[in-house]
């Protein structure tokens, strides 16, 4: 593996030194600190850029200005709380973020949920992965310069918002996806709102692609640029669209079917390219896949439950609480105490929108987390930053950037 | 003193419309973009967001102007006074129409008909890329360095393209002075196709025409390339440290550069004030048909608006518009309106044609836009301009 620019690296000498060397052995490049408040590190990255001309001879990222301290908080508070704080690592895949930590505590559990929570679930995270994916097209095109292709993107996104409203109550953070279950049962009207949206979408992703693909000068702009070698980017730990743009057919949802996965029929798509157009082809591809896997479980929506039957874990219904001594005390147990998880250790992956999430939860057997560590995608995507736009122009750093997409809040935690 | 009076007078009205323009022009992009995107855009200030550009004059007069410390002060302060004084004075030099008697004295619609005309309008330009370099190089700050750094570059590469664009309607007019310019594409082929140069038989200016165009948007720093402003890679490039009176100056530096190329352009290649088909097809009445048109559209939806306040405003400039369509309805007036309605009705196409580009197209990469202007523009105009001075050789 090629040398990968560390922190400690030094990027400029002093500047006494500097001004007093003589002219022709002073350095001739210039030390630019993008961000960590720019328009297009999409959040509080900062990037110590050293440029001579407009060409990157050396980058550092440097992040941790959006720590939130939400690994830690999670210990503090008891599972089933927990499940708003994973909102908001990832605030652009809220529901996947869900998802993840609380299939890791049902292991912990060893909590069967009914068919109709998984087959919703995973109609959420798709949708979710079409948010996220319209997110970064719209600002990634934006970088790029195509200024109304964000707006259209947007246009999408409100719709997609309104069916999370229409679900949880909260555009954003939605917290649905629950330990044993959902949060609520799907609402009344859940079937047109979904529908209406999949009427329109797939032709709208077809116009997002004739929008761009048709035009030379945003094809010139992410053709070759952002390659770097399939081994260096699979040992700097990126996951997701960025290594099926290179080629490497890894997808949790196929290697390590949870939630059902396995009874859904689609396909990984991967190119082989590895540049910023091949991460475009990929995420656009997989937002017709997302289209797919959403129809086929609106199509067969099991009903019956929507959370398990669990009385130590999950709430009971609002009647039985009122009529039933043991229901009754279950509730004052779940909400005063929480429930007790056995304890162990447990490490459950899945398939965000960005690649790679992995949950891994600690028990001791009390009724809040002992640890809970989350392998971001972000925080390993972002890793190749360094390489990937080293000896490129701004703008390619531009253009990588977004291609990359990450979300800071999920780098930082 | 006679000349001088009128002058004044002349000048004064000039630029009363052409800042006017100014203005409105900005809230027309906003308009246009935002209906590209498919929103609403300016709304709030005044009927459909009508009195939005003296809300923001209002706005950038009273914020707080800020000079950084970290500058150098004399050229951060003279930088956009540069900008937008070279940006503003081409446009004494645009012909809107011919000469006209005006209450017993004869005059050229038009500040002021030089002999070397374009050479002046070029020059000026090419002076008014130091507004852009002093401002990037004073503010001392590294985005604002590159971002000049780019804008010298492509003018000196775009520049040579358009020069050598506008050389070509040169060879055909055989005269600088944008007045006598316009008065050699008069005149009909077959009756009906005007004598513009972009018609030109037998070899039609449209290369150069498209070349000009090309080049004008990387003069005036548009998109697709607005490299030295490019707010995702350089935040705002050359004006990031500019704030109030000085940054409204280099807004309005950009604008008033997109009016004069528009102008310039419509003078070369678009016959001027030439009319669009003669006078014997009836081009005398377009202007009054085409407002006419508008006051009834405006009075169809005014019949079927929803909202209250609709039923006042659609009226209300149904009844402008139907004056407006009175006046140019009047024989009398012919000789001065029309010359500048063709104009404006050219010069507004092309600038349409930014805005459009505007709300369409990405942003070109550095490299690849000097590759484009050396390799692919440069040759081309090139080309066009030795056909075309072959022709004029063997014709003459």
């Amino acid at each position: 593996m090629s040398e990968v620019p560390t922190l400690e690296a030094p990027v400029v000498a002093d500047l006494r030194q500097v001004l007093e060397a003589p002219p022709e052995t002073r350095p001739r490049t210039m030390v630019l600190n993008m961000g960590p408040q720019h328009p297009s590190t999409h959040g509080v990255l900062r990037i110590v850029l050293e440029l001579d001309g407009e060409h990157v001879v050396h980058a550092r990222p440097d992040i941790g200005f959006l720590h939130t301290g939400i690994e830690k908080q999670c210990e503090n508070l008891t599972y089933q709380q927990a499940v708003t704080l994973t909102d908001r690592v990832d605030y652009l895949a809220n529901m996947s973020n869900n998802l993840c930590y609380v299939l890791a505590v049902e292991k912990l559990l060893q909590l069967e949920v009914p068919p109709r929570a998984e087959w919703m679930r995973v109609m959420l995270v798709e949708l979710t992965r079409l948010n996220s994916h319209l997110v970064w097209l719209g600002t990634h095109a934006m970088d790029v310069g195509a200024m109304t292709m964000f707006f259209y993107c947007m246009r999408e996104r409100e719709d997609l918002l309104r069916i999370f409203e229409m679900f949880s109550g909260q555009r954003m953070m939605t917290s649905y996806i629950r330990i044993g279950g959902l949060a609520l049962d799907a609402p009344r009207g859940w079937e047109q709102a979904v529908g209406r949206f999949m009427q329109t979408f797939p032709s709208r992703v077809d116009e997002y692609e004739d929008l761009l693909k048709k035009n030379p000068i945003w094809m010139n702009r992410i053709i070759g640029v952002g390659e770097l070698d399939v081994a260096e980017l699979v040992d700097l730990g990126v996951t997701g669209p960025m290594l099926r743009a290179a080629g490497i057919k890894t997808d949790a949802r196929k290697d390590a079917p949870y939630s059902g996965y396995e009874k859904f029929d689609f396909e990984v798509p991967t190119f082989t390219e590895n540049d910023v157009y091949a991460r475009y082809r990929v995420r656009i591809e997989e937002m017709r896949e997302s289209i797919k896997i959403i129809n086929q479980a609106r199509a067969g929506m099991p009903g019956g439950a929507f959370q398990a039957d669990a009385p130590k874990v999950v709430l009971p219904e609002r009647e039985k609480m009122k009529t039933q001594m043991e229901a009754l005390i279950y509730h004052f147990k779940i909400v005063t105490e929480g429930f007790r998880v056995p304890a162990g250790e447990v490490y459950q992956v899945i398939e965000s929108p960005r690649g790679e999430l992995g949950y891994y939860v600690v028990s001791d057997g009390t009724s809040k987390p002992l640890r809970v560590h989350m392998r971001t995608p972000s925080f390993g995507n972002l890793q190749a930053l360094a390489r990937l736009i080293q000896g490129k122009l701004i703008a390619d750093v531009i253009a990588i950037l977004g291609s990359m997409d990450f979300v800071l809040g999920d780098v930082d935690r | 003193m006679d000349f001088f009076l009128l002058t004044i007078v002349k000048a004064a009205i000039i630029a009363f419309i052409f800042l006017t323009t100014l203005a409105y022009l900005q809230l027309l992009e906003r308009k246009v973009i935002a209906h590209i995107q498919r929103r609403p855009g300016p709304y709030r200030v005044g009927p459909h967001g009508f009195l939005q550009p003296l809300a923001d004059v209002i706005k950038l007069i009273t914020k707080e102007d800020v000079v950084p410390p970290h500058v150098n002060r004399t050229f951060y302060i003279l930088a956009p006074f540069f900008a937008v004084f070279f940006a503003l004075i081409p446009i004494c030099l645009i012909p809107f129409g011919p000469q006209v008697e005006i209450f017993g004295i004869t005059t050229l619609m038009q500040l002021t008909d030089l002999p070397v005309g374009l050479v002046m309008v070029l020059a000026i330009g090419s002076i008014g890329i130091y507004g852009i370099a002093l401002g990037g190089w004073a503010s001392n700050n590294k985005y604002s360095l590159l971002g000049s750094l780019r804008s010298s570059a492509q003018m000196v590469s775009y520049e040579l393209a358009l020069t050598i664009a506008i050389a070509t309607p040169l060879l055909l007019a055989n005269t600088l002075s944008l007045q006598e310019i316009t008065q050699a594409q008069s005149g009909f082929y077959f009756g009906f196709l005007p004598r513009w140069h972009i018609f030109q038989m037998p070899w039609p200016q449209i290369f150069s025409f498209i070349i000009f165009v090309i080049a004008a948007f990387a003069e005036t720093n548009r998109l697709p390339f607005d490299m030295p402003e490019a707010e995702n890679e350089l935040i705002g490039g050359f004006h990031t440290e500019y704030s109030s009176m000085k940054f409204a100056g280099f807004f309005m530096a950009e604008y008033a550069g997109i009016v004069t190329i528009c102008s310039i352009g419509t003078v070369l290649f678009l016959g001027g004030y030439n009319p669009l088909f003669p006078p014997e097809l009836g081009s005398n009445f377009v202007p009054a048909f085409l407002f006419l048109g508008g006051a009834a559209i405006l009075f169809f939806h005014a019949l079927q608006a929803e909202r209250w306040r609709d039923k006042i405003t659609f009226p209300l400039f149904g009844v402008v518009f139907l004056g407006i369509a009175a006046i140019f309805a009047v024989p009398m007036l012919w000789p001065y309106l029309l010359p500048v309605f063709w104009f404006v009705m050219k010069a507004g196409v092309l600038i349409f044609l930014f805005i459009w580009v505007r709300g369409t197209l990405p942003r070109f990469r550095y490299d690849q836009l000097m590759a484009f202007a050396w390799k692919f523009l440069f040759p081309i105009a090139l080309i066009n301009l030795i056909i075309t001075s072959g022709l004029v050789a063997v014709v003459s």
